[in-house]
């Protein structure tokens, strides 16, 4: 491999043969990945990627969305003050989300066997990620819940409205853009993650880029895999702002 | 008011105190107040005077720290869950921040209180299309709150607070975010909305413009007491309270109000706002054929009404006197005697 040594030249060249390099560059260590058969190795890898995230994704917010709910709404000044137990709630979140990912993983290995039934694998893993999520969810959604203007929920409770019907009806409908773009943010967050499955035999890119690439040399994988992830990263970031902004009704 | 009638929201002895570090704040102490089915309550005051707390305890968003409030004989502090949400139904409020949800078309903002009483969908859709006829926004009802002007936004918050029935309206400085112009058309909904539908409403402002315009009674509140109550006619004309005279500009300072600052028999004469752009001493001196010393003048012109007072000097002659007096009492005008102590 000695594309690094051509990023190496790159900025020494003449400014008119850059583009000439950049070619041969593409063409030596990308495209010839399809020649190498590199992408029997990449495409499985996306699609790991992708189970892990969208899956820990999704068990996570559900369960920090609960969470978070439950915290806006028992703190002090919230819908239904219960500050004692909020304290206790809160502190058991800061507890998890101060544990590192890779210690977390390490601590959960028996729970995870338990639950999922094996303590290594890409479906393994997303129990972990998800424990290690769900709290960083939690705070991501009391932020959202906190910007509804509290003349809102006050006047939802003018009208007689129940605590359930402040939640579902005034809470979450009015939260709705800002939750949006929280989901984006966590699942990107929780891509990230997914890179060190490899620390647990897991599969996906990251697992792929750091075995292939950095162990075994072949910086081309380790390219391919970052570029990819870059790209997933890229439509998860746009699509959640998309969609943030078409839901938000305060800015027409 | 017939004797046996009873009042739709009574007030006894009421105090609120905050915590705060370092001590505590006493926000309302003693207030008494009784408001009448029909009416439309002004309570007034400045920044701080606790106008704010007193309405908001009306329904409970703040819980008073010792008293009573009695809406129908109910007392709202003892209720339980249930019979405050059922409270809160017939007792509306509206805000000087309007507090519509952003997230929901107009419609949907003035359907929320039937769809969280369980209102069957099409009967609340039949009322909530009644309802912004009522306040004039047929046409808005797909739009979103983000796309109305500020009055239109407070039209849709009434309309929203109309859809449950209510008895009373509470309107928390309803109209302060407001300008003079969408102020006037809000009021005059208010104000229609009183007369047509029979709704009691209990407002509270710092403009006393406000109170002048709609009101029928009004509280003058300051530092946490009832300064003054009565009628709005009453308690403008006859303001015993300094604090009422401060918000009404009639004396700048206290020691005004007893002691004639003259140093010879003089008359008062009271601009209560009634007499618009008249020129009521040149009047006086063609009619009475009399010579007017002004001693002092403190006339201040709101909404392009006269409120203040004027102190001429009392002539030596009882009859002249009196030739004053009538004149000015035919005018609508308030005369009082003083003199130097």
């Amino acid at each position: 491999m000695n594309f690094l040594h051509q990023l190496w030249q790159l900025p020494f060249k003449g400014f008119e043969s850059v583009w000439g390099s950049i070619g041969d560059f593409l063409y030596n260590n990308i495209f010839n990945f399809i020649y190498k058969q590199s992408w029997r190795i990449l495409w499985p890898a996306l699609g790991e990627t992708i189970y892990m995230t969208v899956m820990s994704t999704l068990i996570a917010y559900i369960l920090g969305l609960l969470l978070g709910i439950v915290l806006v709404t028992t703190r002090k000044g919230g819908i239904k003050p219960m500050p004692t137990f909020n304290a206790i709630l809160g502190a058991v979140v800061n507890f998890l989300r101060s544990i590192p990912f890779l210690i977390l993983l390490a601590m959960l290995l028996p729970i995870t066997k338990a639950v999922v039934g094996k303590m290594m694998g890409t479906v393994a893993i997303v129990f972990p990620l998800i424990i290690s999520a769900f709290p960083y969810v939690a705070r991501m959604v009391e932020g959202s819940f906190n910007e509804v203007d509290p003349g809102i929920i006050e006047a939802s409770k003018a009208m007689g409205s129940t605590t359930m019907q402040i939640i579902r009806k005034v809470l979450l409908p009015e939260a709705l853009p800002s939750l949006i773009n929280g989901f984006s943010i966590c699942m990107t967050t929780i891509l990230a993650y997914t890179a060190m499955a490899s620390a647990a035999a897991g599969g996906g890119l990251g697992s792929v880029a750091i075995t292939y690439g950095l162990n075994q040399r072949r910086f081309d994988i380790m390219y391919a895999a970052s570029i990819m992830l870059v790209v997933l990263v890229q439509i998860i970031t746009v699509t959640g702002s998309v969609l943030t902004r078409k839901k938000d009704h305060r800015l027409r | 008011m017939s004797e046996n009638s009873r009042p739709l929201i009574e007030v006894r002895n009421l105090r609120k105190v905050y915590q705060v570090p370092g001590g505590e704040v006493v926000a309302l102490d003693g207030i008494n107040l009784t408001i009448e089915k029909g009416q439309i309550y002004g309570i007034i005051g400045m920044s701080g005077a606790g106008k704010s707390t007193l309405i908001r305890c009306m329904n409970k968003l703040d819980v008073p720290t010792d008293g009573q409030i009695l809406i129908n004989g109910e007392n709202v502090l003892t209720m339980n869950g249930k019979q405050l949400l059922k409270m809160r139904r017939k007792v509306s409020m509206i805000f000087q921040q309007f507090n519509l949800l952003m997230q929901k078309t107009v419609s949907r903002n003035v359907r929320y209180p039937l769809e969280i009483a369980g209102v069957p969908k099409a009967k609340a859709n039949a009322r909530v299309k009644e309802l912004l006829e009522i306040v004039g926004l047929e046409s808005k009802a797909d739009a979103y709150p983000a796309q109305l002007s500020g009055g239109q936004k407070q039209r849709v918050a009434i309309a929203r607070a109309l859809a449950s029935d209510p008895e009373v309206l509470l309107c928390d400085e309803a109209t302060s975010a407001l300008d003079p112009m969408t102020t006037q058309s809000i009021l005059a909904l208010l104000q229609d909305i009183n007369k047509r539908l029979g709704i009691t409403v209990v407002l509270i402002t710092h403009e006393m413009a406000v109170i002048r315009q709609i009101c029928t009674r009004v509280a003058i509140l300051d530092g946490g007491h009832i300064a003054e109550e009565g009628t709005v006619d009453d308690v403008f004309v006859h303001t015993r309270s300094a604090a009422g005279k401060r918000l009404f500009g009639i004396v700048a300072t206290k020691q005004e109000e007893d002691q004639p600052p003259a140093e010879v028999p003089a008359l008062r004469i009271v601009f209560d706002g009634g007499k618009e752009n008249q020129p009521i001493i040149a009047g006086l001196i063609k009619k009475c054929q009399v010579d007017v010393n002004i001693i002092s003048a403190d006339i201040k012109r709101i909404n392009g009404k006269p409120y203040g007072q004027m102190l001429i000097e009392m002539p030596e002659d009882e009859q002249s006197c009196r030739k004053i007096k009538d004149f000015l009492t035919g005018e609508g005008l308030t005369v009082k005697e003083v003199y130097p102590q």
